[in-house]
């Protein structure tokens, strides 16, 4: 199964997305990366190293990230991991979690996850 | 020219600068950003200062490597990847040298700005720290070039670096936090500019 990281410069919107979206695939392998070690807002590259981990099978992990820093540091750990199967997704946070939860937790292929993701932006809201 | 111990130095004193700054950059930040680059930039040159007694016999590409990598995994802002991509990359440009000249210290900030530029995925011109650090080079390039004199090229270069932070007052950010203020970040100064412009001025102190 697709693992799923969710960087965020806070701690409690990385939570709350992760929760969400286990809520529509309680089995999906998500884990969050949100804040600094102490808690206050900023991204770290130990905790998104962490939660790459933590969620990696061969199957491969997504990332998404909500801006930033988020985006460049989990970049770098990407780079720093050259070995492992890791991509960002460019795709809206929450809706983007959840559908990745779907699709991962429906067994579908890392490239498959990707393009669900990056399809949520396409969805109209109103 | 620059030893290996001497480097160390360098970095030390940017640290203090950054210390004693730490307010003014947050200040600057809370304007046109999230409030927190002074405290970030803050938090990630103490780590890099504890890790600075152990060295000063490691070759001058190890220690900017390293700082390089202790500002990526603790200053939690974007200018973590930033500036840590830049002494990454500053690092590997020069290698295992003990002992480094003004060429090498431009082929350091060369491979720095293009590391900057490759991070963040962008230019001169958007109202950040490559607005400072570009003219900066250019006219230490320029100057180095004409009189072999590396100091006199580093303060012309930090006149240069000072001129761009002016600049990012007048132009609108397109890059970073900043940009979601579109036209109201004008009048503002870049924090992220304002640090390159002090570290190159805590260099040039040294040197």
């Amino acid at each position: 199964m697709v693992g799923i990281v969710i960087v965020s410069h806070s701690n409690k919107l990385a939570q709350g997305v992760m929760e969400l979206a286990k809520m529509m695939a309680s089995d999906a392998l998500v884990a969050a990366a949100g804040g600094l070690e102490d808690g206050s807002f900023g991204t770290s590259y130990e905790k998104i190293n962490a939660a790459i981990n933590s969620v990696y099978t061969d199957d491969g992990v997504v990332i998404l990230m909500d801006m930033g820093s988020a985006v460049m540091t989990a970049e770098m750990v990407i780079e720093n991991m050259p070995n492992k199967k890791i991509q960002m997704i460019d795709c809206p946070l929450v809706e983007g979690a959840v559908v990745a939860a779907i699709a991962s937790s429906s067994n579908q292929s890392m490239g498959e996850v990707i393009n669900e993701a990056k399809n949520a932006s396409k969805e109209s809201k109103i | 020219m620059t030893d290996s111990k001497k480097i160390t130095s360098i970095i030390k004193e940017i640290g203090n600068v950054i210390q004693k700054e730490k307010d003014f950059l947050t200040e600057l930040d809370s304007f046109i950003g999230d409030a927190d680059h002074g405290i970030n930039m803050a938090r990630g040159f103490k780590e890099v200062e504890k890790k600075l007694p152990g060295l000063e016999d490691k070759d001058v590409g190890t220690i900017l490597k390293t700082v390089g990598m202790t500002l990526v995994s603790t200053v939690g802002g974007a200018s973590g990847p930033l500036y840590g991509t830049a002494f990454m990359k500053a690092g590997m440009a020069i290698g295992a040298k003990n002992d480094i000249d003004g060429d090498d210290f431009i082929t350091a900030l060369n491979a720095a700005v293009e590391g900057i530029k490759m991070r963040g995925k962008s230019h001169e011109g958007e109202k950040t720290m490559l607005d400072a650090l570009i003219p900066a080079l250019n006219t230490i390039k320029k100057v180095y070039e004409e009189n072999k004199d590396f100091k006199a090229a580093l303060e012309q270069g930090i006149k240069a670096a000072e001129e761009g932070v002016e600049y990012t007052k007048t132009i609108i950010a397109t890059k970073g936090r900043a940009s979601y203020l579109g036209e109201r970040s004008i009048g503002h100064q870049d924090p992220g500019a304002t640090s390159s412009y002090l570290m190159l001025k805590a260099i040039c102190s040294i040197i």
